[in-house]
Order: C-alpha cells, then sequence, then structure tokens
C-alpha cells in the first residue's frame, strides 16, 4: 500500500521570543522540529506499511529549509520525502494550505502510486487549528477520519477500514472505505528510532522538490496569501492585568497561621464561596 | 547490509569534527560522521568567540554565508571586586577592516551551518547517532565503531575522536585518560535576549560591531575563574567559568556565581531588562600542554578538546580545535592518498605536523601557566583584584589627603596582603609562565 | 487562520484580503447562527456559551441570532431547540432525520452545508470539540471561506466584519483575523473559553425546518458501536466550581498526594501543568491550560506552578486565582489575584488541615444560622 504523511515544520514554541518593543517575533536561534502530532501519524503509517508492505511518503510545504524535517522523517523510516516549495505559498492560511497540499497528493498519485490513506496530524502547534486534514479530505474527495485513536484493522482487497476515533464523551467505532484521510490523536504510539539503515539511507536520499508548477497547480490565485480567504490584521503580545497579586504576609508566621489567613483572604473575596464548599466538600 | 566502508569516521560534529571531516571529505574521501546531537550544535556550549583566520584555512569564503554575530572592535578586560571593576579598554575602528579577525557565532547556528558545508563537501552525516564503542581488530588496531542505533558495526580506515571534553568512548578504549578535575574547568553560560538597537545603545556599538568583556577577580570566589560577556546580534553570552577541583573544595555553586555576576553593579545595567532564553554548562579542558594525551595510535586521531588542545589563558579553544581537526583531516589524506595503511607509524605525521602549528607551540608557551594559577588562585583571584580597586578608589577620591600619603597608604595596603615578597614572586612567577 | 509565516509576504502575492470589497453573490449573507452541538440527547455546553456570544454579536450587528439543531427526529432533538432559545436563539434551524443520530462527518456536512447555502448567515460559530473541529474544516473547505479555528475573543468591527482573536505562536502572542471578503465568517471557540450566559425561560421563538438531501446508502462511514468513556474516572475540569492544580514546583510524584488530599477537601477537581502528563504523572485529561483544558471555576489553587502563558491562557476565566509558589517573580503572580510565597510541601498539608477545619460540620452549622 501507498501512504502519505503530512508533517510540517514548526518552530519549537516552547524557545519563542517575542521582541519586548515591536512585539514580532524573534525567530533567531529558535530550533524547528517536526510538528510533535505528526510524528503519531508517521508512526502509524510508518507500522501499517510494515504490516502490510509498500511505502510510505512524507510530504510538507514549506521553505527550503523544511527540507531538514523531511529528511528526519526518513531516518524514522520514510520511504520517500516530497518538499512542496515556491514562494508562491508564502502566507498561506488553511484553506490555501489544504489547496495546495491536496495538488500536491494528486501528484504524488500520479507519479509514485495512488496513496490508499494519507495522514496528517490531529493539529500543529503554531498554526494549531485542526483544519488542514479535514481541508485536504473535502478537496480530494477522501473520507474523513479525524482524532482516529487506533487502526483496528484494514482489508485492502475490500478496501476497507476499523478504526477507534475519539469523539466527545467516548470512543466512536467506525468502519469506512479506502482511500481515506486519517488525522491521528496524540499518544496513541511512540515515534520508532530509525535503524542504522534508516539514518545512512535518510542521509543520502534525494529530496523530491516541487515548485507550484512541478505540483501541476495551475490556478497561483489560490495560494499563498491570494488564495486565503482570513487576514491577520493585528498581532500583540497579551496584557497583563493592572495589578500583581496581593500576597499573604509570611513573616514570623506559623504554618497554621498562615493557612488560616488564606483561606480568610480567599472568603473575602468570594464570601459565597464558603457555603458552597462546605456543602460539597470539607467532609 | 550495514557492512559498509569509509575511508574515514569523524565521531562528533563540533568545531574539530567539522574541520577535520570537511578537510577530508572535500579532498573527496568517503567520510561518515556521527554526531549524537539532534543536530550539528544542539549539545555545543561556547562563549563564544571565533577566530577568522583559523576557519579561513579551511572555508576561505565562509564569510559569504556563515552565521557570524557581530565583530568585536572592542575588548574590556576588568578587574573586579564586589562593587567595582578595574579595567582596561581597548576600541580601535581598525577592527572594522573587510575582513574581521575575530566574530561572536551561536554554536547552535554556526555548528549547523560548518555541518552543511560538511555535506556539501560530501560527507556522510548521521545525527541522534551515539557512538557507543570503538571496534578493534584483534591485533588492538581501530577498524570502525557500534552505535546506539539497531545495526552492524561501521568500519572505516581511521577513526578521528572529535568527541570534545569528556571524551567518553577515548577513555572507555583505554586510549586515553579522564580529564582530572584540576584540569578542566566547568563553565555556565547563559544567553540574555535584548532587541538589537538596545544592545547598540548599551555598547555604543553600530551595525554589525561588537564588544567583549572579559572579568576576573572576587567573582570567582578566590577559584581559578574568568567570567565573560559577549555581544551577539540580539542577544548577551555571558558566564563563568572555574576549575572542577575548585568548585569541589570550595562548595560553590557555578550558579551562584553566575547569579553574582548578573548582580554585580558593573554588569546589572549592561543586561537590564532582557530575557534568558537558554542555561548551560560545559566543560573546558584547561591543563595546557601539560596535559595533551597520545594523539593518534593504530587506525585512530584525537583532535579538539577531546585532546586537551584549548589555551585557557587566551581563551581560545574553537581555534585550536578547528585547526587541529584540518590537520588531521591533512595528515590523513596524506597517508590515504599514498595508499599507506592508517598505523600507528603512518599517523605520526599528525603529530609532526600539529607540533608545527601555532597550536602546540602556543600551549607549550604557556605549560606552567595553569599550574601556576591554580596554586595562587587566592592572590590572583581575591587579593589583587581588591588591592587594586581600593588603590584607584583612592586615588580618585579627593578628600583633602596628601597624595602622597595616598601612594603611601596604597602600597601598604599591597605589602600588608601580601609581603614583598609575595608580590615579586607572583609577578615573577606570572612573567615566567607567560614567556 | 495562517499556518505559514505571514511575516514575509511573497512579492507577487497581492494582499488582496486586506481591503473589505464584498462580492455581489455575499452582500445578501446576514445574521449570526450557532452549531448547536448534540450527541447522545445532551447539548454540549460550549453551544451555550457561543449563543451567548453570538448574541452580543447579533446586537451589534443589529441582526438575528440563529440556532442550527441537526438531530434524529425526536423529543432530543426539540428539546435541545427550546434550551437553545432559552439562552438566547431568535430562531433556530433544524434538520431532523435519523441519519443525524451520531455524528458522522459526510451526513453532518451535507446537512450543515445545504443549510448554510440556502439561508446564507454572515457568522458561523461552532465549539472547537473533536465535533465541531471535524465539522468546521470539512464545511470552510467545501464553501471555500474562512475559519479562524479556537478563538479568545469575538467582536464585531465598525463596518460589520467579524474580528476573531485567537493564539499565536504556541500562545507567546495573539493575532486578529478577519475573513473580509467570503461569506460565511466561521470561527470555531473551545469550551470554556466564553462565559456561560444566563438561562432564561423562553421557550417560544421561530423554527425552520430543512430536509436533508441524502439516504443511508450515500454514507460510506458506518458506526460499528461507541465506547462512552468511564465518567467517574474522568475529570470533569472544563467545569468544575474549584480547581486544584499542581505544577513542576511539586517536586516528585509522591507529592501529588497533596494536592489530591486538599482538593479532596474542598470538594475540588485535580489538575496539572503540561509536564506533569509529560512526565506521566497524570493523565492527559488533567492538564490545564492551551493544549489541555481551558477551566473557569470560581476558585483555582495554582500549587507549584510558574504561570507561563500556555498555562496562563487555560485559567484566566478563573473568578479568583491562588497561586502558591516559593519564587516571589514567577510570572503567575502577575495574573493570580492571591499569592503566597511558600514551600508548597510544607504549606499544603496545613491549608487541607484548616480547610478541612472552617468547613468542618460544626462550623458548618455556625454558617447556616
Ligand atoms: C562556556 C565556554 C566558552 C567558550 N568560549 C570560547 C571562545 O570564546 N572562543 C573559543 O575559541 N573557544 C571557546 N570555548 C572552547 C570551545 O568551545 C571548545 O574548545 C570547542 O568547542 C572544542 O571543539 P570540539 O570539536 O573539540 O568539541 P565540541 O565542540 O564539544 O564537539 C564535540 C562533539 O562530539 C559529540 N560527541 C561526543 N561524544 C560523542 C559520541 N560518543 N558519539 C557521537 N558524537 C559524540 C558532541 O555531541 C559534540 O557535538 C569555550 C568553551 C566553553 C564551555
Ligand atoms: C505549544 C505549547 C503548548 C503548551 N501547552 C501547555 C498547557 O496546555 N498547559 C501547561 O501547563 N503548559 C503548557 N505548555 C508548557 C508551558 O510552556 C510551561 O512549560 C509549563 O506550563 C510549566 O509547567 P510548571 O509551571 O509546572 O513548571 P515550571 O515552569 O518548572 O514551574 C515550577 C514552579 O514551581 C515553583 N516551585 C518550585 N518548588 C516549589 C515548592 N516547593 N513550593 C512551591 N512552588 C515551588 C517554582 O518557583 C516554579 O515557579 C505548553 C508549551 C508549548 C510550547
Ligand atoms: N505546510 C504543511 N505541510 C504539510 N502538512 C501540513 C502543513 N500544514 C499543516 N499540515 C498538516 O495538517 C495538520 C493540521 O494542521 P493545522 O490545521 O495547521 O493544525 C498537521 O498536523 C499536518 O499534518
Amino acid at each position: 500500500m501507498h501512504i502519505v504523511v503530512c508533517i510540517k515544520q514548526v518552530p519549537d514554541s516552547a524557545q519563542i521570543r517575542v521582541h519586548p518593543v515591536t512585539n514580532t517575533i524573534m525567530r533567531q536561534g529558535v530550533p524547528t522540529i517536526i510538528n510533535p502530532y505528526d510524528l503519531f501519524a508517521l508512526e502509524e503509517a510508518l507500522r501499517l506499511r510494515d504490516a502490510h508492505g509498500g511505502e510510505v511518503t512524507v510530504l510538507t510545504m514549506g521553505p527550503p529549509m523544511a527540507e531538514d524535517a523531511l529528511r528526519k522523517a526518513l531516518t524514522y523510516g520514510a520511504d520517500r520525502a516530497v518538499l512542496l516549495t515556491d514562494r508562491y505559498f508564502a502566507g498561506s492560511d488553511t484553506l490555501a494550505t489544504s489547496f495546495a497540499l491536496s495538488q500536491a497528493i494528486a501528484k504524488v498519485g500520479e507519479t509514485f502510486g495512488m496513496p490508499d490513506i494519507v495522514f496528517t496530524g490531529k493539529q500543529t502547534i503554531d498554526g494549531d487549528t485542526a483544519q488542514v486534514g479535514p481541508g485536504i479530505a473535502k478537496r480530494l474527495d477522501l473520507l474523513q477520519l479525524t482524532y482516529v485513536a487506533k487502526i483496528a484493522s484494514i482489508d485492502l482487497d475490500a478496501h476497507e477500514i476499523t478504526v477507534e476515533r475519539r469523539s466527545e464523551g467516548g470512543m466512536q467505532m467506525l468502519k469506512s472505505r479506502l482511500p481515506c484521510l486519517i488525522t491521528m490523536l496524540e499518544g496513541t504510539n511512540e515515534i520508532r528510532r530509525g535503524s542504522l539503515d534508516d539514518a545512512l539511507r535518510a542521509a543520502r536520499s534525494q529530496i523530491v522538490k516541487w515548485s507550484a508548477a512541478d505540483a501541476g497547480i495551475e490556478d497561483l490565485t489560490k495560494c499563498g496569501l491570494r488564495g486565503s480567504p482570513t487576514v491577520v490584521k493585528r498581532v500583540f503580545a497579551p496584557t497583563s492585568r493592572a495589578e500583581k497579586a496581593a500576597q499573604i504576609d509570611t513573616t514570623d508566621k506559623s504554618l497554621r497561621d498562615l493557612a488560616d489567613d488564606l483561606i480568610a483572604a480567599i472568603f473575602t473575596r468570594q464570601p459565597a464561596l464558603e457555603q458552597e464548599l462546605a456543602v460539597d466538600g470539607g467532609a | 547490509m550495514t557492512a559498509e566502508k569509509f575511508d574515514a569516521i569523524v565521531i562528533g560534529a563540533g568545531m574539530s569534527g567539522n574541520a577535520a571531516a570537511y578537510t577530508m571529505a572535500s579532498r573527496g574521501m568517503k567520510v561518515l560522521q556521527l554526531e549524537r546531537g539532534e543536530y550539528p550544535g544542539s549539545k555545543n556550549v561556547q562563549g563564544a568567540i571565533m577566530y577568522a583566520d583559523m576557519l579561513e584555512k579551511i572555508i576561505p569564503d565562509f564569510r559569504e554565508d556563515a552565521p557570524l554575530e557581530r565583530h568585536p572592535v572592542e575588548q574590556r578586560f576588568w578587574m573586579m571586586d564586589n562593587t567595582s571593576h578595574t579595567g582596561m579598554h581597548y576600541r580601535s575602528d581598525d577592527f572594522n577592516e573587510a575582513k574581521p579577525n575575530r566574530y561572536t557565532i551561536i554554536r547552535a547556528q554556526f555548528d549547523k551551518w560548518f555541518s552543511r558545508k560538511v555535506r556539501e563537501a560530501g560527507a556522510t552525516v548521521l545525527c541522534e547517532t551515539t557512538v557507543t564503542e570503538l571496534a578493534h581488530d584483534t591485533n588492538g588496531k581501530v577498524i570502525g565503531v557500534r552505535t546506539d542505533r539497531a545495526g552492524d558495526i561501521i568500519f572505516a580506515d581511521v577513526v578521528v575522536l572529535a568527541e570534545g571534553v569528556n571524551g567518553l568512548l577515548g577513555t572507555r578504549a583505554g586510549l586515553r585518560e579522564m580529564p582530572k578535575p584540576e584540569t578542566v574547568a566547568l563553565a555556565v553560560k547563559e544567553m540574555h535576549f535584548l532587541p538589537e538597537e538596545v544592545i547598540g545603545e548599551r555598547f555604543g556599538l553600530k551595525g554589525n560591531e561588537g564588544c567583549v568583556i572579559e572579568a576576573a577577580g572576587t567573582i570567582s570566589r578566590g577559584m581559578t575563574g574568568l567570567a565573560f560577556l559577549y555581544t551577539n546580534r540580539e542577544s548577551i553570552s555571558l558566564g563563568i567559568g572555574c576549575l572542577v577541583s575548585d568548585f569541589a573544595s570550595t562548595m560553590e555553586s557555578p550558579y551562584a556565581l553566575l547569579e553574582a555576576f548578573k548582580r554585580h553593579p558593573s554588569v546589572r545595567p549592561l543586561i537590564a531588562g532582557s530575557e534568558v532564553k537558554e542555561y548551560a554548562a560545559h566543560l573546558i579542558p584547561e591543563g595546557g600542554y601539560k596535559a595533551i594525551p597520545q594523539l593518534f595510535g593504530d587506525g585512530w586521531l584525537v583532535v579538539g578538546d577531546a585532546a586537551q588542545l584549548n589555551n585557557a589563558v587566551h581563551r581560545e579553544g574553537s581555534n585550536l580545535a578547528m585547526t587541529s581537526g584540518r590537520i588531521a583531516g591533512e595528515a590523513i589524506f596524506h597517508v590515504n592518498s599514498r595508499r599507506n595503511p592508517m598505523t600507528k607509524e603512518n599517523l605520526a605525521l599528525y603529530k609532526t605536523m600539529l607540533d608545527n602549528s601555532f597550536v602546540v607551540k602556543d600551549l607549550k608557551k604557556y605549560k606552567d601557566m595553569p599550574a601556576l594559577l591554580h596554586t595562587n588562585s587566592c592572590n590572583f583571584f581575591m587579593t589583587y583584584p581588591q588591592l587594586i580597586s581600593q588603590a584607584a578608589q583612592n586615588f580618585l577620591r579627593v578628600d583633602g589627603t596628601p597624595k602622597i600619603e595616598k601612594e603611601k597608604a596604597t602600597t601598604a595596603a599591597f605589602i600588608k596582603a601580601r609581603s614583598r615578597w609575595g608580590m615579586v614572586s607572583d609577578v615573577v612567577r606570572l612573567a615566567f609562565a607567560w614567556r | 487562520m495562517s499556518t505559514a509565516n505571514r511575516e514575509t509576504p511573497s512579492p507577487t502575492a497581492g494582499r488582496a484580503g486586506m481591503k473589505k470589497e464584498l462580492p455581489e453573490q455575499f452582500k445578501d449573507y446576514r445574521h449570526v447562527w450557532v452549531f448547536i452541538e448534540l450527541e447522545r440527547g445532551q447539548v454540549h455546553p460550549v453551544s451555550f456559551e457561543l449563543l451567548g456570544e453570538g448574541r452580543k454579536l447579533a446586537d451589534k450587528l443589529g441582526v438575528e441570532l440563529a440556532a442550527v439543531v441537526l438531530g434524529p427526529p425526536g423529543e432530543a432533538t426539540w428539546h435541545a431547540v427550546a434550551e437553545a432559545f432559552a439562552y438566547g436563539a431568535d430562531l433556530a434551524y433544524v434538520i431532523e432525520d435519523p441519519l443525524l443520530a451520531h455524528y458522522r462527518n459526510e451526513p453532518f456536512t451535507r446537512a450543515m452545508t445545504d443549510l448554510l447555502n440556502t439561508y446564507k448567515p454572515e457568522i458561523l460559530l461552532l465549539g472547537a470539540t473533536t465535533l465541531g473541529r471535524d465539522l468546521a474544516g470539512s464545511v470552510a473547505t467545501t464553501l471555500l471561506t474562512g475559519l479562524t479555528a479556537d478563538c479568545t475573543a469575538l467582536d464585531v468591527d465598525a463596518d460589520g466584519s467579524l474580528a476573531a482573536t485567537r493564539p499565536t505562536f504556541g500562545g507567546s502572542l495573539l493575532c486578529t483575523i478577519y475573513t473580509l471578503n467570503y461569506r460565511p465568517q466561521m470561527a470555531t471557540v473551545r469550551p470554556r473559553v466564553m462565559a456561560m450566559p444566563q438561562r432564561v425561560d423562553k421557550p417560544v421563538g421561530r423554527v425552520i425546518q430543512h430536509k436533508l438531501a441524502m439516504a443511508e446508502e450515500d454514507v460510506v462511514t458506518k458506526i460499528l458501536g461507541f465506547l462512552p468513556d468511564n465518567q467517574s474516572a474522568k475529570a470533569n475540569l472544563a467545569y468544575a466550581n474549584v480547581v486544584v492544580a499542581g505544577g513542576l514546583g511539586l517536586g516528585a510524584v509522591e507529592n501529588l498526594q497533596l494536592v489530591k488530599n486538599l482538593a479532596r477537601a474542598i470538594g475540588a477537581e485535580y489538575g496539572c501543568s503540561r509536564p506533569l502528563v509529560q512526565k506521566g504523572w497524570m493523565p492527559a485529561d488533567r492538564q490545564i491550560g492551551q493544549t489541555g483544558k481551558t477551566i473557569r471555576p470560581k476558585l483555582y489553587i495554582a500549587v507549584g506552578i510558574s504561570g507561563a502563558i500556555q498555562h496562563r491562557v487555560g485559567v484566566e476565566g478563573a473568578d479568583l486565582i491562588v497561586a502558591i509558589n516559593t519564587d516571589p517573580n514567577a510570572p503567575i503572580f502577575d495574573f493570580a489575584h492571591l499569592g503566597i510565597v511558600i514551600d508548597a510541601i510544607r504549606f499544603l498539608p496545613a491549608l487541607t488541615e484548616a480547610f478541612t477545619r472552617r468547613l468542618s460540620p460544626h462550623n458548618r452549622d455556625k454558617l447556616a444560622s
């Protein structure tokens, strides 16, 4: 089977800094990583390939340096990597991103064989919308299985797939048809450590690089800023509360007195709460 | 299927490893480089000042695309006591030259760039791959390595150990000893982010000009140590390092020293309002010439910090690392191009070439310095800075005391603290060590 | 929402969307809609929170607020309609069909897009739940309109455009996003980000019924079963009145018990910061913050939590935030209302004990009298 996994290179947001004056992102020195959610999708794809045979193609749309993310995916054991990169894609929102990716997936299908499954992560940590997956599904007219916790079975001959899908309040068991698009839930597996052979192969592989034209995208008005219905008008830092927390004075007090002081301060601010706690808890 | 053989394997993608791998790969050798970090530079710590000349000898046009931060036009040396510093500043517009001699760099970025050059030169680079063991044949010759990834031995004619100061592999393989606590310093370092304009304003810098501060004195609480502060484009690197053996005997914590340095009235305004994003601790080899281990053997060479090639006096490490890496690469290439085996005898060429370079010559020059600074650390790092500061204050305060008495008071303070003989011997010994 | 870097726009791409020039075909799009999430007979509370927010937007725009209720024929669906009215909807679009008994992407996308194309609202709000996010992505792509996910504030500006504010770059910044030239303007909001509006008994509102143009044969994906979560073992953090949470400051996994004890003593739910989940000390459903739960309790006690921005955004809606931390400069004190600088390991047992004392039956009687 052929599986396409969409991964995105994202700034490691734990290390992002905001310029104190201009409120812009200071990217210098911020390392990039593969969107952590995408690794669950990649591992699931690799497991399916190991069980059923076939190939895993990783695909990303991003700047040339996104190649690093792809190479890393190859180190984990993916078979092929495609980088969709073109200045026309700059400024894409979810709609434009899903357009470009869906076109590229179609091209991957033509070139390397039609995919049976397209995987995406649940969401990215920078865009954080969880919308690109569903967007790709709609555009390619693939069945959409989001928040999949487990792939219970796959029948390649019957083109059937059964999954467990997280929904509000429980797990749905769903049976659907291949080809389909799956967005994988986090925590469902753990990315493998590729073998020495995988690592060597990854270091030597040629990454397929496609421009918009290479991917067969003719309508550039659907790409990048022009293809994005949403407009970011303002970026700003969250305002801090005017006053800092009122501090309980801890000088020369026993723990017991301090506890009483804190509780008194709480109930002074929220008088109704005492009655409520006394009824609910405190037993 | 791994049974693949390389001309050379380089362990580590720091300054020395990259220099070695680049030198060999660019001459057409089949090179594999293994790095345990997530990417080259991810685990590496340096102040960091990079010296252009040594890199030029490897990649002449590096200025075109290397991630360089600022070129220092000003150097400040500070003798610090708890509230003051006595300083010497040197600033020159001559440093604003077309090809500056020094740059501040951020290792995480610089190493990534260097590694890209290595790959472009044709080497195969694997990250997140730790070499766990050197593989030997029955005669004890190194024939390859084992890694922590699933797979067999990877074979090579020669293995270059560029694994940095800890050098676990080399010590485990019995090629050399563990660095001793009195020959390594522990340095802690932080990156403080500030907007580019603010840095320019505070240090009086324009464009890519940079400023370097190196400080000694009571901040190291009597231990052998130095603090530093370097300007990067959008950040300030600052840190302090002292000998590990000193930390052990004084029970001081490096972090507390760094905090005190940051709170020092001379430093605090320079970093005010900054955001700390990185805290790192790393060892620096400080043993100097006398600590250099066996540098080569059957099928192996050791370069950079792993070989203790570090000039603590001038706070130079990366250039010795780059140069030893380059020379190792050239020596190996020389042996390889004659189709000679990588035996101990043939690899002795590396030592010969290194002895003739500034690396060993410089280290030889200061061979007594580490010991001197160590045994006399209290004088050099506590007593003198305080005395000098008192003297300066004494000199500057105008309070009606006749100047002659002031001078006498200063001299008396020096003699009281150190005795005439002590001072003379300190100067003489320092001069000899420097010579 | 932008998923790529917008700082360096491509030189060739004109920012066509920057100015509002609403095309002719969108000019008659009017009114604010809220999708009512109905699953197994229950309306997800986020739908009511959104009605509260939708009401404000509709009033500002001078238009009507409509609820969209998709469900199976029967009482539950009509109950949801009545509740939507009680929480402020003027009218409801209702599709009753057996295909809508349980959520599946295909029939719901079809139902929703049909309604949108027929009745043309200018704004559509959905909950950022698994269901809402699954549906919103498909609907927005089908209609080729903009969608702003996980908003934290909604407003309309002077020219009547929806200004949707959401965190960006891992929560370190906020951005305000517009969908100027496409309709409907879509946004999702996470549960508990918006306040629950007052419920008013007002059973009347207009109902517009619509048919689903789909049959079971048209739906490929079949539901084989449903395994409800074990409710008793699960955290109901989002809707708890009082929450106590522990962070890395607890130091060791054993000290979690101190947090649990305090929670038990005051009838609170307990939660944690993200590192504790990553360490495996607590299950993911107890994580509070940007990538965990958003909470709005009356009282939130943060123990050994530094108050990183990603944590902060999840707790800011609390009425009273109390922080216990050894570091007087911890960022949590910037947004907590009450703070105490003290070692939590020593202090928690005393606090638990003091609460128990204060809330004991004896004192309870005193309070009641
Ligand atoms: C705080 C500080 C400030 C400094 N400031 C300066 C300065 O301003 N100027 C200057 O010139 N020098 C400075 N130095 C010294 C300089 O950083 C070092 O001399 C230089 O980095 C040495 O390079 P190296 O290649 O030998 O080792 P490293 O740069 O340490 O590289 C070793 C590499 O090997 C890898 N490795 C180790 N073991 C294994 C293994 N088993 N398998 C695979 N990979 C492995 C490591 O991950 C690492 O990437 C400073 C050092 C410190 C700590
Ligand atoms: C994309 C992204 C999403 C994220 N999402 C979330 C999220 O949803 N939720 C979340 O919580 N985090 C999230 N984070 C992580 C967040 O950035 C912080 O790293 C995290 O909140 C810190 O957890 P902490 O406060 O428990 O630990 P720390 O930051 O380590 O703080 C520990 C605190 O405990 C105090 N302390 C230490 N000892 C004691 C003691 N004995 N008594 C009292 N106090 C003590 C310390 O002073 C310190 O303030 C996210 C990060 C990223 C990058
Ligand atoms: N630029 C991109 N390239 C490849 N895949 C992407 C890209 N952006 C988003 N994705 C995929 O879509 C998923 C959801 O992204 P998002 O909608 O941004 O939260 C991610 O987990 C990725 O799998």
